[in-house]
This record gives C-alpha cells, sequence and structure tokens, in this order.
C-alpha cells in the first residue's frame, strides 16, 4: 500500500464545502432563534450619556434591546476576561460599560424574531456620547511610543560597527494597519439547550479557548457550555481570540433564555483587531566581501489603550543572517484603537518585509547580485539564540531550485535595464523565514471491528487542510483505507488542542495520532498475543507496525493476523485510545522553516501600472504531509504576498477614528485578474530532530518574503524605492 | 436599514404616478448601488417601485443609423449585444471594465447613470457629508481624497462620478429619454450629469418624479479607432483613479473628428470641446496628444492626496489617443496596456 502521507490527496472535507453540506457558525437552525444586530458606536473615544432604545422597542419583531445599563451581570475582573492568548493588560469587555474606547465599538444589541428586523431596529437606537479627543495616527504618536524589552540580547557593538562597516544602509519601511478580511463574517449561534446549558456554534480557530473564556466571563460550569466550530472559512490570525460576537450572543441567549444568532456585519468586522501599523528603521553595515558585520532593527507598532499586543518583528533580522553585531529595539505605542492581533505570518510577513528590502539596498550599494548577499551571510546557526544549529535548513536548496526555475542568472543587475515592449520588466528577489513550533496536544482515536477509526481532536481546521492531512496519517499509522478514517475536530468537549495558530497544528497533530496510533497497536498487540496459536506470540511492540488492515510483524512478513480478527476471536468491538503528545525540544537545536522568493514584475513605463507576471516559491519545511494541500497553502501566501506588496491597507481619517474602507469593494485585496504565474516548489528538507515525522508547519512560511521579492523587483524595474506599503501607483510617481 | 414598502410598477405611467405619490419613493432595478446604500442608512426609501417588469429591455436600431437601448437592458447583455460590438465598441468595451461579472449581470443601463458616488465619506453616515446632508460639509476636502475629483469640484464636494459606461456614453454623445408626468423628454448625456457646485446632493438634471425610459446613441460610433483605458489600484473590479474613452475618426493620419471623455475624476464624465476641436484636422503623433492632454487637463486641480490623478490623466489620455488611433483598443481581458 502507498503511504497516504506524501501523497497529494484531495481534501476530505472538499465534498461537503462545495455542495453546502458543511455548515458554518452563522448556518446551525433551531426553533425559535433570536436574530441579533449590533448598533456601534459613532465616536471614538469618550463615553455613552444616554442611549434610547424606545423608537426600537416599539418595532413588532422587536424582542430586547440590551445595554451597558440593562444588560445581565457578567465577570467584573479582568482575570475573567483574558483568553488564553491575550496579551498583557485590560481586556475588552463587550457592553461592560459607557466607556468608548474605539470607533465601532458596540453599544447596543436589538433582538429580534427576524434579522431585518433586527437590523432596521438598530438604526432606531438613539445614543447620546461625551466625546473627548482621540488619537489614532501613529506618526503623530511615534516620539511618545515606549521601550519593549529587548526583543532578543543584542550581540556584539552594533552601534561601533555599523560606523565602521565599509558599506552601510539605513532606511525606514512603513507598513499599514491591515484586516483580516476572511471570507466568512464572524458569527456565533447560541442554542439554549435547557437547564442553563448552551451549545455556541462560533466562528473561532480555537473551540477550547472561546470555551473557557465564556464560562469564566458568565460564571458557567465547564460541562454547561459546548462550542463548536466544525468548519471555518478563514480567520488568519482573526479567530486566535475570541471575538465580541460570542459574548454578545451568549449574553442574550441567557439574558431571553432562547437561541440566540448574531453575525456582524463585514463593516463591524474593521471594529475587531488588525495587524499593527508599524515604523520599521533597519542597518545595516557590510564588509566590502558583502558579509554582514552588523543588523540594528528597531520597530514601532501599534496597540489599542488597554492592551499591549506586540510580535517580535525586528530579532528575525540576526537570525536570518550570519552577523556579529546586532541590535534590536521595540516600542509600542497606544492608540485609540481595537486591540491589534496576530494576522497571516505576524511579526515576519513585516520584519522580514523590511530586512529583506534592505538588504536589496545593501546589495545594490555593494554592487552585488541579490541572491549571492544572500548566500556570503548565510547563516547555519541561529545566533540570537546560543548559536543553536537549525534541526533542518534547506535553504540553500530553495535558493538554487528557486533561482534555476525562475532563470534568475540572466537577470541584468541595473535596474531599468529589462524590459518587454512598453513595460520596465523587473525581477526581484527575498528570502522567507519562519517557526517550525508546536504545542501539547491529545488525541482520541476509536477503532471499531469493522476496520473503521475515529480520530478527534479539539483543534480547528481554519481552511487549510487539518481534516485531510489528520485522516492520512490515521490511514498511515492504523494500516487503514482512508475512507475508513473518520474526523471529529472544532467541538471543545474533544480532547485538549490549544488554538490553530502559528503554523503548529499540522505538525503536533500528526505526531499527536502517531502517539495514539501507537498505543491502539499495542494494545492489537496485547490481543494478538493471547490468541490461540498466535504467529505474533513472540512480537515485541517494535516489531509489529499496522498495514493493510493488518497487524504484521515487520521482520518477518508472513507472520501476521488481520485486525478484524484480532479484535473478533478477542470478543472487543472497539479499542480506544487517548493519548497527550507533548515536544520535548531538546535545547540544542532551532527548529524553523525557510523559503526563497523569486518574483517578476512589468510595469507600464508611461503609466506606471504594476502586474506580477511570476512568483517562484521554493519552500524548505520539513516533510510534506499533502503536496495538494500545501502548494494550496503557499500559492494562496503567496497571493496575500502580492496583496501586502500592492494593496492591502486599512485606511483611517484621523479626524474621526473611523476605518473608512471597511469593506472588501474598497479595501483591496488581489482579484484574479492580478493573479498570473504562481510556482510552489518543496525542497527535500529531511529532519530526524525537530519531531518524530519530521513536519514542520506550513500555515505562515508561504507569505513571509513575498512583499520583498516584489518591492525589490519594483526597485529592479524602475530604478525607484518605495519604502512604505502598498507600493501604488502614485509612489511611483513621488 | 430602513423598513420599506414594496410595489410593482405595471406600465411607466404607474412608475410615473406612484413615484409621484410619494416623496420618498425610489425606483429598484438592478438594486447593485441602491441596496448597499439602504444597508448603510445613506438612502432611506420608504417605498421601492420595482421597475423590473416595465417593456424596457430591448436595444434597437434607429432610422437614423443610431440604436435605442432600453433602461433596463443589463449592462452584460449590452456590452455583448452584436450592434452594440460592432457600432459602439468602446461602450462595450467600457462596460466590461467597470465592476464584476455578477454584477454586470444585475446592473441595468438605467441604473448604471444614476449610481452614486462611492466617496468613503457619503456612505459613512456618521461623519459630515454635504452630498448626504446638505450643509454638513465636506469632509473629503481635508480627508482621505486619492481618489476625488480633479476638475469641476467645488468647496461642497470633491466626489467623482464612479461609472464607466457613462464615459463611454459621453463620448458618443448619447441623450438620456425619459418619462415624467408631462410626458416624455430627452437630455443630452452631458448635460444629464451635474457639477456639484453647492448642491451636491443633486447629481443630475433628472426630476425626482422622472424615469430614464431609454439610451439613444447617434450613428457616429468609432468602431474603428476608439478605446477605453482603466486605471485602477487592481486589475479588476476597482473604481478609476482616471479612466479614458477615445473615439476618433481617422483620415489616413489625420484626425477628421475627435472625441475623448474622463472619467474618475470629476462629478461627472468629462469633455473638453476646446480640447476635441484642436485635435480635430491635425496629424496624429505624440506631440499631437501631449498638446491636447496638457490642454485638457490645465483646469485641473489636485487635494492632499490626488495631485497625481493630474499627471496620471494627461498620461493617460496621451496612451489612450495613442491606442484609438493605432486601432490597437485596450483589451479588457488582457490587462496588459497596449
Amino acid at each position: 500500500m502507498t503511504p497516504y502521507i506524501g501523497t497529494a490527496i484531495s481534501r476530505i472535507d472538499g465534498h461537503a464545502k462545495v455542495t453546502g453540506g458543511a455548515k458554518y457558525a452563522a448556518e446551525f437552525n433551531v426553533p425559535g432563534l433570536v436574530h441579533a444586530f449590533v448598533v456601534v458606536s459613532a465616536i471614538t473615544k469618550g463615553s455613552i450619556a444616554r442611549i434610547d432604545a424606545s423608537e426600537a422597542l416599539r418595532v413588532e419583531g422587536v424582542v430586547d434591546v440590551l445595554t451597558h445599563e440593562n444588560r445581565p451581570r457578567m465577570a467584573d475582573t479582568d482575570d475573567a476576561y483574558k483568553d488564553d492568548v491575550a496579551p498583557d493588560g485590560t481586556p475588552y469587555r463587550p457592553l461592560y460599560d459607557s466607556k468608548i474606547m474605539f470607533s465601532g465599538q458596540p453599544v447596543a444589541l436589538v433582538l429580534a424574531e427576524e434579522w431585518e428586523i433586527a437590523r432596521f431596529a438598530a438604526s432606531l437606537v438613539h445614543v447620546k456620547y461625551e466625546q473627548e479627543a482621540h488619537l489614532t495616527d501613529l506618526y503623530c504618536q511615534r516620539e511618545v511610543a515606549f521601550a519593549l524589552p529587548e526583543p532578543a540580547k543584542p550581540r556584539g557593538d552594533a552601534a561601533k560597527a555599523f560606523a565602521a562597516a565599509d558599506v552601510r544602509h539605513q532606511g525606514e519601511y512603513y507598513v499599514p494597519i491591515e484586516h483580516h478580511n476572511p471570507m466568512e463574517l464572524y458569527a456565533s449561534t447560541v442554542t439554549w439547550d435547557g437547564g442553563g446549558k448552551l451549545t455556541v456554534y462560533d466562528k473561532t480557530q480555537g473551540v477550547q479557548n472561546v470555551q473557557r473564556y465564556v464560562c469564566s466571563i458568565f460564571g458557567m460550569k465547564p460541562d454547561d457550555v459546548r462550542v463548536m466550530s466544525p468548519y471555518v472559512g478563514g480567520a488568519f490570525g482573526s479567530g486566535l481570540r475570541p471575538q465580541y460576537q460570542v459574548v454578545l450572543a451568549v449574553l442574550a441567549a441567557r439574558a431571553l433564555e432562547r437561541p440566540v444568532r448574531l453575525v456582524l456585519t463585514r463593516q463591524q468586522m474593521y471594529s475587531l483587531g488588525y495587524r499593527p501599523a508599524m515604523i520599521q528603521r533597519i542597518e545595516l553595515g557590510a564588509s566590502a566581501g558583502g558579509t554582514l558585520d552588523t543588523v540594528t532593527h528597531e520597530a514601532i507598532t501599534v496597540t489599542s489603550q488597554y492592551e499591549d499586543f506586540f510580535r517580535n518583528e525586528t530579532t528575525w533580522s540576526g537570525l536570518l543572517y550570519r552577523s556579529a553585531n546586532a541590535k534590536y529595539t521595540h516600542k509600542l505605542t497606544r492608540l485609540d484603537l481595537p486591540t491589534s492581533c496576530d494576522m497571516r505570518g505576524p511579526s515576519a510577513t513585516t520584519g522580514v518585509y523590511a530586512l529583506e528590502s534592505a538588504m536589496d539596498e545593501l546589495a545594490v550599494a555593494l554592487r552585488l547580485d541579490p541572491l549571492e548577499l544572500r548566500l556570503r551571510c548565510y547563516s547555519d546557526r541561529d545566533q540570537n539564540n546560543g548559536d543553536l544549529p537549525f534541526s533542518s535548513k534547506n535553504l540553500l536548496e530553495c535558493y538554487r531550485q528557486g533561482a534555476e526555475i525562475f532563470g534568475w542568472a540572466k537577470r541584468n543587475r541595473e535596474p531599468r535595464s529589462m524590459r518587454d515592449g512598453s513595460e520596465l520588466v523587473g525581477w526581484g528577489m527575498a528570502t522567507g523565514v519562519w517557526e517550525a513550533l508546536q504545542v501539547p496536544i491529545t488525541v482520541r482515536i476509536v477503532l471499531t471491528a469493522n476496520g473503521h477509526a475515529e480520530v478527534a481532536c479539539a483543534t480547528s481546521d481554519i481552511g487549510t487542510g487539518t481534516y485531510t492531512i489528520m485522516a492520512q496519517v490515521a490511514a498511515d499509522a492504523l494500516g487503514l483505507p482512508l475512507d475508513n478514517i473518520s474526523i471529529k475536530l472544532g467541538d471543545s468537549t474533544l480532547p485538549q488542542s490549544p488554538v490553530e495558530g502559528g503554523s503548529w497544528i499540522a505538525a503536533s497533530v500528526s505526531n499527536g495520532i502517531v502517539t495514539t496510533c501507537n498505543a491502539i497497536r499495542e494494545e492489537l498487540l496485547v490481543l494478538a498475543k493471547n490468541l490461540p496459536g498466535s504467529p505474533l506470540a513472540n512480537a515485541t511492540r517494535d516489531e509489529v507496525t499496522l498495514l493493510d488492515g493488518r497487524l504484521v510483524n515487520r521482520r518477518d512478513a508472513s507472520r501476521a493476523l488481520s485486525i478484524a480478527e484480532v479484535m473478533r476471536v478477542s470478543g472487543v468491538d472497539r479499542i480506544a485510545q487517548e493519548k497527550s503528545t507533548s515536544f520535548a525540544n531538546d535545547g540544542k537545536h532551532a527548529h524553523n522553516t525557510h523559503s526563497a522568493l523569486f518574483a517578476e514584475v512589468k510595469i507600464d513605463e508611461q503609466l506606471g501600472v504594476i502586474r506580477v507576471t511570476r512568483v517562484v516559491s521554493a519552500v524548505a519545511a520539513g516533510r510534506i504531509l499533502n503536496p495538494k494541500t500545501a502548494h494550496s497553502q503557499v500559492m494562496g501566501g503567496v497571493v496575500w504576498g502580492i496583496g501586502v506588496a500592492l494593496h492591502e491597507e486599512t485606511l483611517i481619517d484621523h479626524r474621526f477614528g473611523r476605518v473608512m474602507n471597511a469593506n472588501i469593494a474598497e479595501y483591496h485585496i488581489p482579484v484574479n485578474a492580478d493573479i498570473q504565474d504562481i510556482k510552489v516548489i518543496f525542497v527535500e528538507e529531511q529532519d530526524n530532530i525537530v519531531n518524530r515525522l519530521g513536519v514542520k508547519g506550513l500555515g505562515e512560511i508561504g507569505l513571509v518574503g513575498v512583499a520583498a521579492a516584489i518591492a525589490n523587483a519594483i526597485y529592479h524595474a524602475t530604478g525607484k524605492r518605495v519604502r512604505d506599503l502598498p507600493i501604488t501607483i502614485d509612489k511611483l510617481q513621488r | 436599514m430602513n423598513s420599506f414598502q414594496y410595489s410593482r410598477a405595471s406600465d411607466v405611467a404607474d412608475a410615473v404616478r406612484q413615484m409621484g405619490a410619494d416623496p420618498t419613493a425610489k425606483f429598484i432595478a438592478g438594486g447593485t448601488n441602491l441596496l448597499d446604500l439602504m444597508k448603510e442608512d445613506v438612502e432611506r426609501p420608504t417605498l421601492l417601485i420595482d421597475i423590473t417588469r416595465l417593456p424596457l429591455r430591448s436595444v434597437e436600431a434607429t432610422p437614423g443609423g443610431g440604436v435605442r437601448i432600453g433602461a433596463l437592458v443589463p449592462n452584460s447583455d449590452l456590452s455583448y449585444h452584436p450592434l452594440i460590438e460592432q457600432r459602439y465598441p468602446v461602450v462595450s468595451s467600457a462596460i466590461r471594465a467597470g465592476a464584476s461579472q455578477q454584477l454586470r449581470n444585475m446592473a441595468t443601463t438605467g441604473g448604471n447613470l444614476l449610481q452614486r458616488t462611492r466617496c468613503a465619506y457619503f456612505y459613512d453616515a456618521v461623519t459630515p457629508c454635504n452630498k448626504r446632508v446638505p450643509g454638513s460639509g465636506c469632509s473629503a476636502i481635508n480627508g482621505i481624497n486619492r481618489g476625488h475629483a480633479i476638475l469641476g469640484m467645488s468647496d461642497s464636494c470633491i466626489a467623482t462620478h464612479p461609472s464607466d459606461m457613462c464615459v463611454a456614453l459621453a463620448a458618443l454623445d448619447a441623450t438620456v429619454h425619459v418619462a415624467g408626468p408631462n410626458g416624455e423628454r430627452a437630455i443630452d448625456l452631458a448635460d444629464f450629469h451635474r457639477l456639484p457646485g453647492d448642491t451636491p446632493e443633486r447629481d443630475t438634471n433628472l426630476d425626482r418624479d422622472e424615469i430614464i425610459t431609454a439610451i439613444e446613441l447617434p450613428a457616429r460610433g468609432f468602431a474603428k479607432n476608439y478605446t477605453y483605458l482603466k486605471i485602477r489600484d487592481r486589475l479588476s473590479y476597482a473604481f478609476a483613479l482616471v479612466s479614458v474613452a477615445v473615439g476618433l475618426e481617422m483620415d489616413g493620419d489625420t484626425i477628421r473628428q475627435a472625441r475623448l471623455a474622463l472619467g474618475g475624476v470629476a462629478h461627472k464624465p468629462w469633455r473638453d470641446s476646446e480640447v476635441e476641436a484642436a485635435l480635430n484636422g491635425q496629424v496624429a503623433s505624440p506631440e499631437t496628444f501631449e498638446r491636447a492632454a496638457d490642454l485638457l487637463l490645465r483646469p485641473a486641480k489636485g487635494f492632499a492626496h490626488n495631485t497625481f490623478k493630474i499627471d496620471l490623466a494627461r498620461r493617460a489620455a496621451v496612451r489612450a489617443l495613442t491606442q484609438a488611433a493605432n486601432g490597437t483598443p485596450q483589451s479588457q481581458s488582457s490587462k496588459k496596456i497596449v
């Protein structure tokens, strides 16, 4: 039997998704459902002076209007509102009091028998505010940003080395606020199960995180709240923390003792988390020979007034390239906005964009091919972290294969030197890096005598293919056909899983499945040994494997028993095992994934219209569980990278503190016309250290580096360096 | 969104009568813009009069060599109609440059004329906007105005008209046929949309109780030498930063008759008869086109974020004139600019 791991299998949930069989949070219908609509704040900072809901309440079909004044009791401590992945600070409490901390903050919840009635009545809720002056502009606040603890230990003396370097580059790079814009709207359907019990269908990347959060805010017992999220229509980090709609939906269900559904509008989703805007400054000093002497990376990022969210943009710089001197600084600015949060490759998408743009500029200053510069600065150690070697790092092969397929050797180094008719042609490259993280996880498997197995874990499939890879790994480890495996996930009552994020679930859950399958196999072996005349009577547990529905002695395949027979004869109709897996770091290796990106742009010389005509992404990320879903994931990362480079920007009018492009007509992401030839390559990377299967994650690496490769290609085409994203047509004219 | 009544108009006269009877009624056809505005509480009609069953869905050749297009012809049908593709390809091209296929399937010809600006402040019922609430002020003048007008604006409003199709119709000297309580009348497309002046709340010269019944195109279609060039922030599904419709009648290298209209730059499709007159009789050359484009953009004025549009419009006009003169119109499917 060909192993399923490593085979390009179509998604096992694909049929359900394209036929509408897969249900999302807003699609669970129950009788007597109450529909909720949120009224949001028109001001950015201040307080609610008065809410008049009388007109709304008079509308036929309106059940109630909840505000901070009449809502049922909620917890009153910060700790109660801290979810598993909350940053430091005082978490936001929806509908808690009269204080307004950001534009679009919910101020009332209209509950009605029909959604249209709720929406109409919401327009009749009149709110009077006491307004205070607000600040939403990073540039106005950069001077008062406060320093965070050092992101990583500095090495050497970066300032001195910079002053002494043969060739220097310094530059400031800006990334705007971006919003996740998953296709699926944020939604929660709460069913009232009697006896005060609730089932919450929620759009989230972590059902157990939401379950604990809801229990803690409403003082409910764990057994009284079940959170389900079997399918997620994208989230991209915005679903790591519970969002306010789940609090409001539960609040309303408890108030009315009825089932409630709340779906946010697209516009309202622009008042959830976002990728923080940031100013980054990079200093690179190199020898004339093109090796790095020093790197300094400073970042100023934004968060809310009430929580300090940040990720380490800066430390990627001292990790990716060999440099004796390195220094990192990170400052935070508090603005009158919601708390920023993780978004698609948090910190690396932005930090590596700045670094890889700066490296391109250094290559220009050195008159060196940018790929050659990367090779001369190559690091096979994590200098930020005790100079540890990597568990595996096949970045050199990414560079080699990527460059070959792209045709990089034919590049003329001079800007504006390549053209195609009326278009300037630019070729740019960049490196990508991410962490190969893994988290403790528990998997339960129930094997039945008919040769079927159910694999259960509370993780989510946020659209990445988790259902499919879980089934592949289980099928291989149990020696069963893929069709005999069923997967249960996205249910808080299932065995423990952290939120799905950070690219850590594929590695964690796949190894977790192997752990549990091993326990199943051992239990089968015990049964098999006890059978009369068993051919496996003397087999040790390491000698047997599960293959083609049989328990087989590896050393002698003729010594085998069918699983079904072992169970039947033993009088066992099911074998259930639930095992936890944790990942001990040996402390001797750094775990990372890497990529090399090559991009071609064509830019109309007269008009400045930019087309990304080719991208090659060569990825080294350990063993690839499913080349098809992996390809989709990395290709999606490239598409998002084109968006980061050319399109994405949340526009805030700082006079009002309001997002002015809060819809996906005006908040641009790439459309099909913007996407041309994308080639994805996975280079061989055998890793016997990172974990048993040698699997690393792919969730973020596809995006990291893409924006820089495109920005560098645009420079190569035009000779113009744009250091603030997105690179739009007006910026090329400046 | 407000609560509203719904009624169906049985014929054009009935539609006009119903509209006259309710000062807060609105006609609805494709609804591709009106429904959005209602969801945002920008439009709050108390009655929607459904006109989709009116017999205004035909595209017919007129005895004078032109074409008469029913107001309810969907944008996509119009774009692919043989008469339009053969005689007025600039209209086909402009329609395909706009929106998405799904929106074009729903949107009607008459509705396209009446779509409202996509100025973000107009859509955000919380911020001041003279177009939405007369006298409340213009937030865009000192706000985010990257997409806003560079021509024909006023101190009250710097919004742009979002249509692509109308830019082509303007270049072709189309006529808008309307019906009202006092019978029918015809309005030149050039006079149909208004500049904002101090009444930006009025987009058009259509009276409140009038209904568009048809658009008529004259015989001259510029089918040989034309183009529609649209410059935007992504390669599809985005409003124009600048767009240019051009129709030329050439006699060898000499321009006999020129039409040039800009989109995305003003409160209406922008034409300048002086510029067109200056092109007539000239030899098509880069110099000729540069001069015309300079003249066209001479009155332009930028704001904090949109000054780039002046030069962009100038370059786009030169390019579009070149495309038209060469007989190499811009493709709306290949995104490479020819």
